[in-house]
């Protein structure tokens, strides 16, 4: 096995990136692969909670970097999915307790183990950015449909394109139809429009995805969740699986708009 | 045979260090620049750097690389003054000033008389947070998105949308203009005439903007002759 590192990211902060890694590590494990997600927040951790494991922390990224403990000691098992693991960031320390090259060193050493490894990376641009893409083999850029989280995105692309990792693709988390219809919120072509990027996926706007999250049980989890739906697609579009866009509104066409907007470069 | 560390040159501007390099290869000046780091760590703790790194061609992943090691020992880099375009450019990606305060005075000298075929090419999509600065025109084959800012002192070209600020003829140029396939910018200006954001429309059609014989910026429709 060589893993595929993918980091999760966007700029904003609040926009749901730690919900989409919580969702997609699980859906993912949930096919079979095993997959380690990796809290990059340090300081700031909150995938743990997400993913119902706080309980269960004994060490830390931190740890396995200052030679506390080995890799596997801090790697904590998911309680339902055996293929899942996290390892959690340290919450008493701050994002210079890691470099971008130990991301890189401990990526390499997880790599013939797993499948995937997913990293959360915190808000904004500064050192634990750097830190979560350094491995990345695939960037993920989450944005709501909102102009703020969209401009802070559009930085994000332009700093991967400038360090050269690839072509990121574009998550466009919370989408409300009814507001788009009543041009309320921008739209999902109006995103993709500004950001010029592959997109691998629209989350509608679903509250059991707040439900999940307070109980520590992903959204991908519950088989009505539309939400839950969509990040399985995403999960599935992860392993190289061909899968329709979802209809978000029979009536408005915008699944044709879209079908056309992800053939744009 | 000289000592390595002379290669590089150290002295503080206000609130900041300027390295300075003497011709060398990028791997020799990077070495001495590390090197006399190093050898005063103290000193150089919580520093911000400036580097001009004169006629060095550089590109993103030699300014990552170095920008990594500075941060390790605990220094932000925060601009890189180049003399080579493509440093230059890259500085700009990803972020860095290409000016400290007080421009260098060969520049000036240098582009005085800006040459109708000074022209920086830029065929990407310029994204929010990027600035672009260039002493004579600038053309652009993608998308100025919201939040990134081009500057220019000559006229801009930009094959896209423009949808952030645009500066044309930014050292008082007033025959400087900017035209656009779809001219929506968040803010236009030429010389030092400002013009407010100018409304997306429905179908775009391709517009000049410069300032007319009353003294006001305006835009109008592209005329094929």
């Amino acid at each position: 096995m060589t893993a595929q590192v993918i980091t999760v990211t966007s700029g904003k902060g609040g926009v749901g990136k730690t919900t989409a890694v919580a969702n997609l590590a699980t859906t993912i494990a949930m096919d079979g692969k095993r997959v380690v997600c990796i809290d990059g927040d340090i300081g700031l951790r909150n995938l743990d909670v997400v993913m119902g494991l706080e309980n269960r922390i004994v060490y830390d990224i931190v740890d396995v970097i200052e030679g506390r403990c080995k890799l596997r000691q801090a790697m904590i098992r998911d309680k339902h999915y055996p293929e899942l693991y996290l390892i959690p960031a340290a919450q008493t320390r701050d994002k210079n307790a890691v470099s971008p090259s130990d991301m890189v060193r401990i990526c390499k050493d997880l790599r013939p183990d797993a499948d995937f490894i997913i990293i959360d990376s915190p808000a904004g641009i500064e050192r634990g950015f750097r830190n979560a893409i350094a491995a990345a083999d695939r960037v993920l850029v989450v944005t709501n449909p909102e102009v703020s989280a969209v401009r802070d995105a559009d930085r994000v692309v332009g700093i991967l394109e400038a360090e050269g990792k690839g072509n990121p693709a574009l998550i466009i988390n919370r989408l409300n139809s009814a507001l788009v219809k009543n041009n309320d919120m921008l739209s999902a072509e109006d995103v993709l429009d500004l950001l010029g990027i592959q997109l691998i996926g629209i989350v509608p706007e679903d509250e059991s995805v707040i439900i999940g999250s307070n109980r520590g049980a992903p959204v991908v989890t519950d088989p009505k969740s539309r939400a839950g739906m969509a990040f399985r697609n995403i999960g599935k579009r992860l392993q190289g699986e061909e899968v329709p866009f979802m209809d978000l509104d029979p009536q408005s066409g915008l699944w044709t708009a879209i079908q056309r907007l992800t053939g744009r470069k | 045979m000289e000592e390595t560390t002379s290669l590089v040159q150290i002295k503080g501007i206000r609130d900041s260090l300027l390295a300075s390099f003497i011709d060398a290869s990028w791997d020799e000046q990077r070495l001495a620049l590390l090197t006399q780091i190093d050898d005063r760590p103290a000193f150089f703790q919580g520093a911000r750097l400036a580097m001009d790194v004169g006629t060095q061609a550089l590109k993103v992943n030699d300014l990552v690389d170095l920008r990594d090691h500075l941060s390790e020992r605990g220094i932000s880099l925060w601009a890189v003054v180049s003399e080579s375009p493509t440093t230059e450019h890259t500085s700009q990606l990803l972020g860095f000033a290409t000016r400290i305060s007080k421009p260098r005075p060969e520049e000036n000298k240098q582009f005085v008389d800006i040459s109708d075929e000074t022209a920086l090419f830029v065929n990407k999509t310029v994204r929010s947070g990027t600035r672009i600065e260039f002493p004579g025109n600038v053309v652009v084959i993608g998308d100025v998105n919201p939040g990134a800012e081009i500057v220019a002192d000559g006229s801009v070209i930009i094959w896209g949308r423009v949808r952030g600020m645009i500066h044309a003829g930014a050292r008082g140029d007033k025959s400087a203009f900017i035209c656009a396939l779809d001219l929506s910018a968040t803010q236009l200006r030429i010389a030092d005439e400002v013009s407010a954001a100018l409304k997306p429309q429905k179908d775009p059609q391709p517009e000049v903007a410069s300032i007319n014989s009353e003294g006001r910026l305006q835009a109008e429709t592209w005329k094929m002759a």
